[in-house]
């Protein structure tokens, strides 16, 4: 068996003939990591999910999910992950309860362990007060959740979320992150999930990938992305009153030192945290007595306009046009 | 590693996954009494409206004589047994009452060979659990679309449960469903006049039941095959309304096969609804004649297996995109 839950290779889908949605993607998860895949809408994000979840066939490439083919094992791979979709699914004229009891049936979980599990998850979920109440009159975040309770019910192996926070208030989507992170630590699972949040996906994902029109443009850890677009910015007060720009700018991860008016040295680096104590020794040796240091890291957005050409956030319409132009899609889609 | 052929065997998984599915279907048409009361209405109105008002008995009837005049006839005696000589003259009443008799027989036998019984209601509205079967067969195709439009077929295509079951589960639901209306239909045709035959039982009763369940297998797998890639609702509902109505009159629901023209009795011949409303009638207001029955049952069977199994395996090729 490989050591890697998730691997794509060169997975292509091309809809209609002509509409290329997702272009030679090659990427790979390791077991029990959290991955992320970035990007505008209409990146190709669900599409690559619903290849890697067998909901959509591939027009090219091939993708494995623990070794398993999802074309020609997909009930294999069926039954080894869970999948929370974007859109809400769960049916709306039955109750939280009985749409994961339903769950439960479709992975063919005998009734006895399944509603154990239910009262379960509705509890971790937060939902138990309202398990016996239709969907329907549900919240977004409380449709959410259950969505995700759905998708725990047979206990993944890997889980697939696709944009589990899209839309909900900055609580819903704190207690949602809660609720992953737990998961994640106490079943020991591999997620693989898309957003456009920038600081969940760099707070959260260990790894992450980039993908516009179709195509992954960078992949590595948050870190990894933020110190390949350039420098840490880093603040520096010493105790002394002499200039020591020169001194600084010797220190080798260093690639420029502006001396502020107020006596502060803005040091643009590579690596800061490990060039940081490098550069206080440095200083204290010659006399000088750092007394503050602060060190600021490039955001992914930055990354993703490095990679992209252009702002995460220009190539983003409003949340409410997102939902209802999704809601106008699924309709046209034939 | 774990093949994927013994995944589609087992089948215990298969069961469950195809209870709950069909169940689900089942608890959201209890919650709602409207859809049942909205499916049911229309047959219920061709039965008292058109059963009642199509009264094909009354034409026969003799007051619909009252008002010829029949002048009296002069008769030669000699014609008479024993004959006499001589002229008899017979009264226009003598003669115009006898015809009267002799046309109400005359009737009567005429709506029994054409219709099988003597009041057209009887033939009709018996007939309308063909209708009621249509319409909820038909209309499943309906409910894979909407479950396509809301996600909900994308989750369920993520997990194991076998295509087939997604498809089966709808089917069953369809029959479920009809052979609960059925009996609705066929309650209220006997509280507005129908009178079962004298060899009505259960088994009869179970017996419409199992006609039912063949019949809307076959029409639901069909018009679920239509819809499996489709994500229009108004293309389900054109087609649904485009073939009801002539499944029904290119049937012997309305009319008896026999007195249609050549073409019309080769697409009744066919059509799988003229078996099933025989089948009813056969078993509720005929005399049953096993031979006919046996035949009409062995039709339906094999109309329910061929297009499930199509139905099926298009599932297999062409549920996922
Ligand atoms: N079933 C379909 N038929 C035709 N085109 C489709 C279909 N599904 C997606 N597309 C197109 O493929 C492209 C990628 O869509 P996808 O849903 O994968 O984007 P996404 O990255 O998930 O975007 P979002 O952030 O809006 O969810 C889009 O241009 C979309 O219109
Ligand atoms: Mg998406």
């Amino acid at each position: 068996m490989s050591e890697d839950a998730i691997i794509a290779e060169n997975l292509t889908k091309i809809f209609n003939g002509n509409l290329v949605a997702v272009d030679h993607v090659s990427f790979s998860v390791r077991r029990g990591e959290i991955f992320g895949l970035l990007g505008p809408n209409g990146a190709g994000k669900t599409t690559t999910i619903n290849i890697l979840t067998t909901v959509l066939k591939p027009t090219e490439g091939r993708a494995f999910i623990m070794g398993y083919d999802v074309v020609k094992h997909a009930s294999t791979v069926r039954r080894l992950i869970g999948v929370v979709p974007q859109e809400y699914t769960a049916d709306e004229d039955l109750t939280g309860y009985e749409n994961i009891i339903l769950c439960g049936d479709l992975y063919g979980i005998p009734r006895d362990i399944s509603k154990k599990r239910a009262i379960e998850l509705l509890g971790l979920m937060e939902l138990t007060k309202f398990k016996d109440k239709k969907v329907e009159t549900y919240s977004g975040g409380m449709r959410r959740r259950l969505e995700l309770a759905c998708g725990l019910i047979n206990r993944p192996r890997i889980l697939f979320l696709d944009e589990p926070t899209l839309g909900l208030d900055v609580q819903t989507r704190s207690a949602i992150w809660s609720y992953i992170k737990k998961l994640k630590d106490e079943y020991s699972i591999t997620i693989l999930m898309t957003t456009h949040y920038m600081e969940e996906a760099d707070s959260l994902c260990n790894r992450i990938a980039i993908i516009d029109h179709g195509k992954i443009m960078v992949t590595g850890t948050p870190e990894e992305l933020k110190n390949s677009v350039g420098s840490d910015i880093m603040v520096i007060v010493i105790k002394e009153r002499e200039d020591v720009t020169d001194l600084i700018d010797r220190v080798d991860y260093v690639k420029e030192v502006r001396k502020k008016e107020d006596g502060t040295y803005i040091v643009r680096l590579e690596e800061g945290e490990v060039a940081a104590p490098i550069i206080i020794e440095h200083l204290r040796q010659r006399g000088y007595h750092v007394m503050k240091l602060s060190i600021s890291k490039p955001t992914l957005d930055e990354v993703f306009l490095t990679y992209t050409g252009r702002a995460m956030r220009d190539s983003e319409e409003s949340e409410e046009a997102v939902m209802s132009r999704r809601i106008m899609l699924r309709r046209a889609r034939r | 590693m774990i093949s994927h052929e013994y995944e589609e065997l087992d089948v215990r998984r298969m069961f469950q996954g195809l209870w709950g599915l069909t169940s689900r279907e089942l608890k959201k048409w209890m919650k709602e009494p409207i859809i049942l009361f909205l499916a049911i209405v229309q047959p219920i109105m061709w039965m008292i409206l058109f059963g009642k008002s199509m009264n094909l008995g009354s034409i026969f009837s003799s007051t619909n004589l009252n008002s010829i005049n029949i002048p009296e006839i002069m008769v030669p005696g000699d014609l008479l047994n024993p004959p006499i000589s001589g002229v008899v003259n017979i009264p226009g009443y003598v003669i115009s009452s006898s015809l009267r008799n002799l046309l109400e027989v005359i009737g009567a036998k005429a709506m029994e060979s054409v219709f099988g019984v003597s009041d057209y209601f009887s033939y009709l509205a018996v007939g309308m659990v063909s209708m009621i079967t249509i319409f909820t067969s038909t209309f499943t195709g309906m409910s894979i679309v909407w479950d396509r439009r809301l996600g909900f077929l994308y989750k369920v295509l993520s997990t194991p449960v076998p295509r087939s079951a997604i498809i089966l589960s709808k089917v069953l639901n369809a029959a479920i469903r009809s052979i609960f209306q059925s009996t609705i239909i066929l309650g209220l045709a006997v509280l507005l006049g129908v009178k079962f035959s004298s060899t009505f039982s259960l088994l009869n009763l179970l017996s419409i039941y199992l006609a039912i369940f063949l019949f809307s297998t076959g029409l639901s797998s069909l018009f679920l095959a239509f819809a499996l890639r489709s994500t229009r609702h108004e293309t389900q509902m054109a087609i649904v309304n485009l073939f009801t109505m002539p499944l029904m009159f290119t049937s012997n629901a309305f009319f008896p096969v026999s007195m249609m023209p050549n073409w019309l009795q080769a697409i009744a011949i066919v059509n799988p609804v003229s078996y099933m409303t025989d089948i009813v009638r056969q078993l509720t207001i005929y005399q049953t004649d096993l031979t006919t029955l046996f035949t009409d049952l062995a039709y339906l069977g094999l109309f329910a297996i061929s297009l499930s199994t199509l139905g099926i395996i298009l599932a297999w090729k062409y549920l996922v995109k």
